[in-house]
């Protein structure tokens, strides 16, 4: 009897601790990724950047240049924070409004995924670099700023801004500047030739294909 | 040795002569850049250069990077870019931001003492930010206009302004001009080709992937570029914002 009490108040423990861990790992697992502050466009940026460094420094996979993992990362923490439709509609300039929706929605879908294979091979390739923050300019009613960074590591210092807009749900990045390039200026003039030539039907193809051979390529390291 | 180099040279001038006989055209369909009035001439030079580096520069590279280990490679880096710290340091009081200047004097300094002639970066570390300046950079400064956008064989994407800059850059480098030992000299250049090549190595295809007309990415790339890189480190320095006009607004 003695001992079936025991054996209860041991099952009950057993059952609190397990039940109390479960908490204590679902609460770390949500401190250790907390959502991005996106009241202000710095702190954005800063929380987004520094959790994408810290992911890419702990798994040896994407260092190794494994690309499906890459993409995997950049889908999760970084796509939510930015707005590929402003994105693809400042890209195509007056070219947007001839496109239709579906022809939009396959643009910004082509565009991004471009996107995402060009410069993932980027991220695999960090190691040793820090991001250093310049000082934000910007009025507090602003709906677009640019935060400016710096990013160190060997070779010469990378500038790599950001432009934000605000919208109702948070700040969201919809260029960035890499070296003093805009990517939205750098791609309007290929995206308007592109579309003299063959159409708006022909970029989306265009765009198609290459992410098809971008994606059978092997990865480059 | 010279004879080699003198046969090397007539070669690509024949090759670049026969390049510009034959005078690539502007594709059909696209629409003529307002900063690139020479684009048939550019475009063919655009492919000899293509040429020259799928062919030759981007082969070498790939080899230096097997034989040399990677910091050898960064050593040779390191090298050549405190070597250039000099002219930004010069560049950077003839545009009249001496505070710039003497940071990257301080650079030299500290790199070419207690970085082992430059083989090591101390500064950077130590909170010595690296600039980098040249002579099209000064004369833009001055107030001199880009004019319009011209692609140099050898030397890539340029402008009129930046092709005198080049010169210029050319014509006070010491490695390059100064040294009197002609195959010492040559073989410096060599190296420094070679390891600028390296430095974007991957970067180049990424490009290649990113480029939807890789010819006028690297043109409107380069405009840009060179804006930024002037009006950089200015007092009243503001976020550059370029204007973009859509469908809806």
């Amino acid at each position: 009897m003695k001992s079936y009490k025991t054996m209860q108040k041991q099952f009950a423990l057993v059952v609190s601790s397990v039940v109390s861990s479960l908490f204590l790992v679902a609460g770390a697992a949500f401190a250790q990724a907390p959502a991005p502050d996106q009241s202000t466009p710095d702190g954005l940026i800063k929380t987004v950047v520094s959790d994408v460094m810290a992911s890419v420094k702990s798994d040896p996979e994407i260092q190794k240049g494994n690309i499906p993992r890459i993409v995997d990362l950049v889908e999760k923490k970084i796509v939510p924070y930015t707005d590929m439709r402003r994105t693809t509609e400042m890209a195509m300039g007056p070219n947007w409004k001839k496109a239709s929706p579906e022809q939009q929605t396959q643009l910004v879908a082509e565009f991004k995924g471009l996107l995402i294979r060009t410069y993932s091979g980027a991220l695999s390739q960090l190691r040793d670099q820090t991001v250093q923050f310049k000082a934000l300019r910007a009025a507090p009613d602003d709906k677009e700023v640019v935060v400016k960074t710096v990013v160190l590591g060997r070779g010469d210092p990378v500038p790599l801004d950001y432009r934000l807009e605000k919208t109702a749900a948070g700040w969201r990045v919809y260029d960035m500047n890499i070296m003093g390039v805009w990517l939205v200026e750098a791609y309007r003039n290929q995206f308007a030739n592109q579309i003299s030539q063959n159409g708006i039907d022909g970029l989306v193809k265009f765009l198609q294909e290459r992410n098809k051979q971008l994606a059978a390529a092997k990865p480059a390291n | 040795m010279k004879c080699w180099a003198a046969g090397l040279k007539r070669a690509c001038l024949i090759g670049f002569s026969a390049v510009l006989l034959g005078c690539a055209s502007i594709p059909a369909g696209v629409e003529p850049s307002p900063n690139d009035p020479w684009e048939p001439f550019n475009r063919s030079v655009f492919e000899f250069n293509e040429g020259l580096d799928a062919y030759l520069l981007k082969p070498v590279v790939a080899g230096y990077r097997f034989v040399l280990p990677e910091f050898v490679r960064d050593g040779i880096y390191n090298f050549f870019s405190n070597y250039n710290d000099i002219y930004t340091a010069l560049n950077n009081l003839l545009q009249g931001k001496p505070a710039y200047a003497f940071n990257d004097l301080m650079r030299v300094v500290v790199n070419t003492t207690m970085g082992l002639g430059g083989l090591i970066d101390l500064a950077t570390p130590g909170g010595l930010e690296k600039h980098k300046e040249d002579w099209g950079q000064t004369f833009g400064v001055w107030g001199a206009p880009s004019g319009p956008y011209v692609v140099l064989p050898f030397f890539g994407p340029s402008s009129v302004r930046d092709t005198f800059g080049t010169i210029a850059d050319l014509e006070t480098d010491y490695l390059f001009k100064y040294i009197p030992d002609v195959g010492v000299r040559n073989s410096i250049t060599g190296l420094r080709v070679v390891n600028a090549r390296n430095t974007y190595y991957e970067a180049g295809d990424l490009l290649d992937g990113a480029a939807i007309d890789k010819y006028s990415f690297m043109r409107d790339a380069y405009i840009q570029r060179r804006e930024y890189q002037i009006n950089e480190g200015r007092e009243d320095e503001e976020p550059l914002m370029p204007p973009y006009q859509n469908g809806y607004e």
